[in-house]
């Protein structure tokens, strides 16, 4: 094919290098614009950097801080891997010089620090490194740029919620180095345990009162920035899917981690004062009777904690549904399918959420009333998520797909999130429970929910929303290796999860299972799932040197290099203005994804471009014709 | 009056740039609410989520008790009643504070805002004077569950109208200055909080028939 030509001025360029004038082009727009409306204030770096007020920079911290977080909790998912494949093999000296004689004396990991890993694992995971990176950060960072705000409604209380999480979290570590070390109960802290438990317990639940005051702050300003900054010609209809999915994740988090607050308050009074609210009478622990006034009942701590644990599982999944909806219909180049029901699904899970609480407590002995009632709500609250994933990918029908690495992360995430849900019908099923409860079919379903669900959809919105942060793009090499890699290995980790749950492994085993004849059929699958851990751990060195290596080296690219339509890339330079966002305040004219307009002339449609004024009346004499075309074309 | 046309920044008197968020003090047209406004009714949901949940906790709890005291037989309900009357009367002078500012009269909303705050002394006295003649009969939160709840709901309840207590200080006492300056602002903060207020003297009118007549 002969290659073609552009004319720029007086000058015939390669198409190739037209493009790369371009982007040189508007990038010094950008700059300039930056200098123009950026830098007229100073401002220490405590307060640019450390204590900043700017949306950006806030979503930016939470975002370092969260993955900084998931490696953590990733960490320790390895030490407890390395365990249940060789149960009572040594670790390399070095590792097991790090963990201490306490916790590996000779390298072997005892039962009660398996305990600990298990439960700072969840704790690490869901509190500290998913929610505040699907929150946090995309929600902190995006939000205001997609609705054309200046920041957030409440800047100050911005900063007051990352420094609510940040020595939230570092308290949780700290909770390591107290006598008895971390807290071993489970995520869950299930009394009576939890409340004769070590003083780890007691810093866990000062954490996670830390926690909850960081996700008040952050839900409210989310919600009154969202109702109240948007710009002008900004509708409800017009939002992006993504701002619909932070506006209900924050009702979500503003109101289900209120009981938590109360149930943290309860045990903590439990552990301090010797209160019996969750404690009932006659409880003997190792032989010995304890002396409390008992009376207590162990299931309101469930109740409590599954009231907010439930609705935080749609914190973890709506972020990543948002962002797989921009992903996807920006690289269809096709408006989302059924936008409005995607705007309706979200809403009724939302709602829905707030009462499916007790499908974790089949087992409980609720009774068989309520158990139907439950039981009845999880199989209605599967329908939205349907709803959505199908929306998604019947987006795809038709479109001319762009293979990038987002997009890639974001086409994987569709079947992935399928398998997890699926997988969760036969738990919703109070029957069925009984033979699946806290079997590793569990730990599958809902892992493959959150790890190659939201965190591929997080891994998506890295890719994607990177040039917008530092105006440099990723590597798309090494993002494909990161995808193939991971994408490869956890399925490794979490698929025979459900061939062991199945074959009735429990969950919570220091040996893996090796103690029971019924999981010796299985068990071989332990030191597989152990493999691929380790080569998930290998497939995000790329992604980890990409992450790095692209700040400096990485292709510079203009504010709107993915050519999408929201008000982020439309409106704003590539990284957008320091203070205030935009140069001028955006006015919205349209929906956020009218990619391949019928009659427009780029296959995008920029949400903030006002309608053509329709073409003047060819003069009375009948001449005149075409205007010139601006760019010729010829062949060579 | 169109606020989109705004510019996103205004230089202060030293000439730094503040950033201006739409809304802090006027009214959202299609809305009809400020910032704040929005941001503390949303903030009282989760209390009620808050409190709601204790409630839930106490009537469970309570209803599989084999036995129960009546609050009656040992609580103070006389003083208890007294607290009930003092807090009303402060959220009826947070409005003649808020009333008073924004008919511009600095001087009597300062007033109004410190009788508020007296108000509120006058309630954690009452509520000291009840917790330590508790004490001084042995009477602790590990004692019962009836106690354990009383403690934690009157203890939370408490903490709020210290919170509230601070943020009243604050706004009869330096906080005032912004009256010269921003005064809608400052009238729109008095609102806010009284709001808050109320929400602590609505807890408490629930807290008192439970815990102490029931």
């Amino acid at each position: 094919m002969p290659k073609r030509q552009l004319r720029v001025g007086t000058q015939w360029l390669y198409v190739d290098e037209a493009e790369k004038l371009l982007r040189e082009a508007i990038r010094i727009r950008d700059e300039e614009q930056r200098q123009l409306h950026g830098s007229g204030h100073h401002q220490s770096f405590i307060s640019k950097y450390i204590f900043s007020t700017d949306h950006k920079w806030i979503g930016v911290q939470y975002g370092v801080t969260a993955l900084v977080f998931l490696l953590l909790g990733f960490s320790m998912m390895l030490l407890m891997r390395y365990q249940l494949a060789w149960p009572g093999k040594p670790f390399h000296p070095l590792i097991a010089k790090f963990l201490g004689a306490s916790n590996a004396p000779g390298g072997i990991m005892l039962p009660e620090f398996y305990n600990q890993l298990g439960a700072m694992h969840g704790t690490v995971m869901v509190f500290l490194a998913i929610v505040p990176l699907a929150v946090g950060a995309f929600g902190n960072y995006l939000v205001p740029l997609q609705i054309g705000a200046p920041d957030m409604a409440f800047p100050k209380l911005n900063m007051a919620s990352y420094w609510c999480y940040l020595p939230g979290g570092l308290l949780m570590l700290l909770s390591f180095a107290v006598p008895g070390g971390a807290p071993s109960s489970g995520w869950t802290s299930y009394p009576p345990l939890s409340v004769i438990a070590t003083r780890g317990q007691d810093i866990w639940l000062l954490g996670m009162v830390l926690l909850i005051t960081s996700s008040l702050l952050g839900s409210v300003n989310f919600i009154v920035t969202i109702v109240q900054l948007r710009a002008k010609g900004m509708t409800w209809m017009r939002l992006p899917f993504f701002v619909w999915a932070q506006l209900v994740t924050a009702f979500l988090l503003l109101l289900a981690f209120p009981p938590l607050e109360a149930a943290a308050f309860m045990q903590l009074m439990d552990r301090v004062f010797e209160t019996s609210f969750f404690m009932p009478s006659g409880l003997v622990i190792s032989g010995t009777p304890l002396v409390r006034a008992g009376g207590g009942n162990p299931l309101l701590w469930q109740h409590l904690f599954w009231f907010l644990a439930h609705p935080e599982v749609y914190v973890l999944i709506l972020p990543g549904m948002g962002i797989i909806a921009e992903v996807i219909a920006n690289n269809t180049r096709k408006p989302l399918w059924g936008y409005r029901s995607f705007v309706g699904a979200s809403i009724f899970l939302g709602f829905m959420s707030f009462v499916v609480w007790a499908h974790h407590m089949f087992m409980t002995g609720m009774g068989t009333v309520i158990n139907s009632f439950f039981q009845t709500t999880t199989m209605i609250i599967s329908i939205p998520s349907v709803v959505i994933l199908s929306a998604l990918l019947i987006t795809l029908w038709g479109g001319s797909i762009r293979l990038n690495t987002p997009m890639m992360f974001a086409l994987a995430f569709l079947p992935m999130f399928a398998i997890g849900g699926l997988t969760g019908l036969p738990l919703g099923l109070a029957a069925a429970d009984i033979h699946l409860h806290d079997t590793y079919y569990v730990i599958g379903h809902f892992h493959y929910v959150v790890a190659p669900g939201t965190i591929f959809a997080m891994f998506a919105g890295i890719y994607y929303w990177y040039p917008k942060v530092t105006g440099k793009r990723l590597s798309e090499r090494l993002g494909k290796l990161h995808f193939f890699g991971s994408f490869i290995f956890i399925n490794g980790v979490f698929f025979p999860m459900f061939i062991q749950g199945l074959a009735g492994v429990s969950r919570r085993l220091y040996d893996g299972g090796a103690q029971y004849e019924h999981a010796k059929p299985v068990l071989h699958w332990n030191v597989f799932m152990t493999v691929s851990a380790f080569g998930l751990l290998i497939a995000q060195i790329p992604f980890i040197i990409n992450f790095f290596k692209s700040m400096v080296w990485g292709e510079r690219v203009g504010a709107n290099p993915w050519e999408a339509t929201t008000l982020e890339w439309a409106a704003a330079t590539s990284p957008p203005l320091a203070h205030g966002n935009f140069a001028t305040m955006p006015v919205v004219y349209r929906g956020p994804y009218e990619y391949s307009f019928p009659g427009h002339e780029f296959d995008y449609y920029p949400q903030n471009v006002p309608d053509p004024t329709p073409p003047p009346a060819p003069p009375p004499d009948g001449g005149g014709g075409l205007p010139q075309a601006a760019v010729a074309q010829k062949e060579s | 009056m169109d606020s989109h046309a705004h510019a996103p920044h205004a230089a202060d008197a030293h000439g730094h740039a503040e950033l201006e968020i739409p809304f802090t003090v006027e009214i959202r047209p299609d809305t009809g609410l400020y910032n704040g406004k929005l941001g503390i009714w949303l903030f009282l949901a989760s209390e009620v989520m808050l409190f709601g949940a204790l409630f839930s906790a106490l009537i469970l709890i309570r209803t599989s008790a084999p036995n129960w005291p009546r609050g009656s037989d040992i609580l103070n309900v006389p003083l208890a009643t007294l607290n009930t009357f003092v807090l009303i009367a402060s959220s009826v002078t947070v409005i003649l504070a808020w009333a008073n500012l924004r008919l511009g009269d600095l001087k009597w909303g300062r007033i109004w805002l410190g009788v508020t705050l007296l108000c509120g002394f006058g309630f954690m006295i009452i509520k000291a004077i009840e917790y330590g003649t508790k004490f001084s009969h042995h009477l602790f939160p590990k004692t019962n569950n009836f106690f354990a709840t009383y403690y934690l709901m009157t203890g939370l309840h408490g903490l709020h109208v210290l919170g509230g207590m601070v943020v009243f200080a604050y706004l009869a006492g330096p906080g005032a200055k912004m009256f010269n300056t921003k005064r809608e602002q400052f009238v729109n903060r008095v609102e806010v909080t009284g709001l808050y207020w109320h929400f602590v003297d609505l807890v408490w009118i629930f807290l008192f028939p439970i815990l102490y007549l029931l």
